[in-house]
């Protein structure tokens, strides 16, 4: 069973239904019991990062989180969600992440040309850098195949764990991964049939 | 790089869709999942449901349609029509919707769009316009293009982005449901005027008028369009071999 972490940020409908989709029986939940009983975790978000962070040491499931994640279930962070496993964010200040995987989260603005807008909204294609094999989680996908994105800021300093890149006036990261530990930048469930597939794909980690 | 998007557009009253040319003479076209559906695996990159309908019965069809095509539809869906309130907002949201259009509601009270992009995000916020050419000015339309309301529609545009709207639907009166093609004089005005996603409605007639509104302005980001994609004249798939030919960036 996967655990949706409701810690009361973005809206989940989407993300369920297409679990439901692909056959997959998903529970969401604030719950730090119900979290360790399940079998993988999906960490989803959307606003701001101090906000978000906030609400997960406030409700305690900062903790859940890391032990269940140090014990090796699978876990995978969408969009914001996918910011939090991280060291750090300087959205609006600076905030601490979980820190699963090394980087940060910073602006894309100062990354690319001026005449790209901000957010980077719409279908992108992915990028799988040569150097690594395909990670699992993108199995049976070609590159080239188109995911949706919405979003302002992006993960730096991640680069010996990105498992996937999308060209926007510069190669921003789209999916970072270590061990048991993933996390995407953009909405698998709002990607069609490939975002469905990745969905699959990590119900198979 | 980023793709261009093609859009349809279903208007919902009385839980099915309907198109009108020039907002007169609605023709009933079809079931809004069904189409919703076909589109998905047609290639559509989003689609917009407007609800045209204005009684209180219609309003709740409406929201459980919309329930059912985000349930069985994974791409992102943006809900129009009747949004007056936050909690107009969060009623469609709750139902699936990832971005809600304010238009008349906006006008009424401009202080809305940026209470909803506090709220919810600025991504989550689509001010649309309806603009129509009035005494050398482009001048904003209210209530599906039939109350003027004197306000000049690129000040009101950028007025919109300033307020935190995060993506603009610019549709042209004078275009819509003509098929000569998108209002690419309007449409360059308001890409002059603010930097966030613009999408093109209104006159779109064959896969062409979309070449020419992504080559001459390379700054619009998405193209929509109702009639010609639910009456099958231009098959979305066709749509987009045509703009990969023409060296435009879609997804295939």
């Amino acid at each position: 069973m996967v655990a949706i972490v409701d810690y009361g940020v973005g809206n989940l409908f989407s993300l369920r239904s297409s679990l439901a989709a692909i056959g997959e029986e998903a529970v969401v939940t604030g719950d730090a019991a119900r979290l360790r009983a399940a079998d993988r975790l999906i960490l989803p978000g959307v606003g701001a990062f101090g906000d978000a962070a906030a609400r997960l040491r406030q409700s305690g499931l900062d903790q859940a989180l890391l032990e269940e994640a140090r014990s090796g279930k699978p876990l995978l962070g969408i969009c914001l969600g996918m910011q939090l496993l991280l060291q750090r964010s300087f959205e609006y200040g600076t905030h601490q992440g979980l820190g699963l995987i090394a980087g940060s989260v910073v602006p894309i603005a100062p990354a690319i040309p001026p005449d790209y807008k901000v957010p980077h909204i719409g279908w992108n294609a992915l990028d799988f850098p040569s150097r690594r094999s395909l990670h699992p989680l993108f199995r049976g996908l070609r590159p080239g195949g188109c995911v949706y994105f919405v979003h302002s800021y992006y993960a730096a300093g991640c680069e010996s764990n990105t498992i996937a890149t999308t060209e926007y006036g510069a190669d921003l990261t789209a999916a970072i991964a270590l061990e048991n530990v993933c996390g995407v930048q953009f909405h698998p469930e709002k990607s069609g049939g490939l975002g469905l597939t990745i969905l699959k794909n990590f119900c198979k980690l | 790089m980023i793709t261009k998007r093609i859009i349809p557009c279903l208007d919902v009253k009385d839980g099915r869709v309907v198109k009108g040319v020039n907002f007169l003479g609605l023709t009933d076209v079809s079931s809004p999942v069904k189409l919703a559906e076909f589109y998905s695996r047609s290639g559509a990159d989003e689609l917009v449901f407007y609800d045209i309908t204005a009684s209180a019965e219609g309003r709740a069809l409406f929201t459980g349609i919309l329930t059912e095509v985000a349930s069985t539809i994974f791409i992102p869906l943006t809900v129009g029509g009747g949004i007056n309130t936050l909690e107009d907002f969060g009623r469609v949201l709750g139902c699936g919707a990832d971005k809600v259009s304010v238009n008349s509601g906006a006008l009424r009270d401009p202080s809305l769009i940026t209470a909803a992009a506090k709220r919810y995000g600025s991504q989550c916020v689509v001010l649309s316009v309806d603009a129509k050419r009035l005494a050398g000015q482009f001048r904003v339309f209210a209530k599906g293009g039939r109350e003027d309301t004197g306000l000049d529609a690129i000040d009101w545009v950028r007025r919109g982005v300033s307020a935190g709207a995060g993506e603009i639907v610019l549709n042209s009166i004078d275009a819509d449901g003509v098929k000569g093609g998108f209002d690419l004089e309007l449409l360059a005005a308001v890409c002059d005027a603010v930097n966030v996603p613009v999408i093109a409605s209104g006159g779109a007639g064959c896969p062409e008028d979309f070449v020419r509104l992504f080559q001459t302005l390379p700054k619009v980001d998405a193209g929509l369009a109702a009639s010609i994609f639910h009456f099958g004249e231009v098959p979305i798939p066709d749509l987009k071999r045509t703009l990969r030919a023409e060296g435009i960036n879609v997804r295939l």
